[in-house]
């Protein structure tokens, strides 16, 4: 059962960092609402740009949909457990469509061979569950380096 | 006044007692950091929809349950996606015995399947108990700088 997907926009009131991008946008993949929720707050509290964008997808086919619609984003956070298309196959499309977003591999298993699978498919970062505020720093890193 | 700060100290008691006895960590931490001006209600929203994605999938196990043979790949699914939303919201020991459920799916013993969601449900069940009484102690406080939280 797919479920629609979200936009939320959230815009810092306060410019006092020049150094911020103007905006970034964040998508969530996660088939579980609740999580899907949770990140999207934890990323909200990045505070990297001046504006933010999340939208969310419940499945891996969604996500696809997105991109092939003509959506792109600065940031994916995948989940490796998705319905109807999982997290390694979508990031492998996404990769060989050419998307060259930030795709964090987002998973609560602990098999390496799973994890080293996911990285191969296509992933700049996995972070394991659940995120924390701690956790996302590694991908505010590699934004920055960007 | 003077109630109104016996309030707070009770519902920071409930809230202490609720990490001291086991039924939530750090994680719950996680989320009441994420609440702010602009999302007062953070915690208490994401603790409902675990509420409402628990009962669905309380009802999916059961219904998988009660078919023969087990089906351990859709059992042990359903309950990947129980225990990651008790993760979400801290819940400690829910997400343990959803991780011994899990244990019994993948070496197929059915009996053992049956018998750990009674206790996944048990545990489900008292710490929804628990956190409903929490909030409304805490809704019946009113607001208050959260600068008294510890853990």
């Amino acid at each position: 059962m797919a479920s629609p997907s979200t936009r939320s926009y959230h815009g810092c009131d306060k410019d006092s960092d020049g150094s911020k991008r103007g905006k970034l946008s964040v998508l969530i993949v996660d088939e579980n609402v609740l999580v899907c929720r949770v990140h999207e707050m934890l990323v909200s509290k990045l505070k990297v740009a001046k504006e933010l964008l999340t939208e969310t997808a419940t499945d891996g086919k969604e996500a696809l949909d997105l991109h092939l619609s003509g959506s792109s984003f600065d940031v994916i956070l995948m989940e490796m457990d998705l319905p109807i298309m999982d997290g390694p196959e979508v990031t492998k499309k996404l990769r060989a469509m050419g998307v060259k977003s930030i795709i964090v591999g987002v998973t609560s298993r602990d098999s390496k061979v799973d994890r080293e699978a996911f990285m191969a498919a296509g992933l700049d970062v996995w972070l394991e569950k659940p995120l924390t505020a701690h956790k996302l720093k590694s991908v505010v890193e590699a934004l920055e380096k960007k | 006044m003077e109630r109104n700060n016996q309030l707070h100290r009770q519902v920071a008691l409930m809230r202490q007692s609720l990490f001291d006895q086991g039924y939530l960590d750090e994680q719950f931490v996680q989320l009441e950091e994420l609440q702010d001006d602009t999302n007062p209600n953070f915690v208490e929203e994401v603790v409902t929809l675990y509420y409402r994605d628990s009962a669905r999938l309380v009802a999916s196990i059961e219904q998988a349950l009660d078919n023969r043979p087990l089906d351990f790949n859709r059992l042990d699914s359903y309950m990947h996606q129980f225990k990651g939303s008790s993760s979400s919201i801290g819940g400690r020991k829910v997400k343990a015995e959803c991780s011994q459920f899990r244990e019994y799916c993948r070496t197929g013993n059915g009996e053992g399947c049956i018998r750990t969601f009674q206790q996944v449900k048990r545990e489900y069940a008292t710490l929804r108990k628990k956190l409903e009484a929490y909030f409304q102690l805490a809704r019946q406080a009113g607001p208050r700088d959260t600068a008294s939280r510890s853990t």
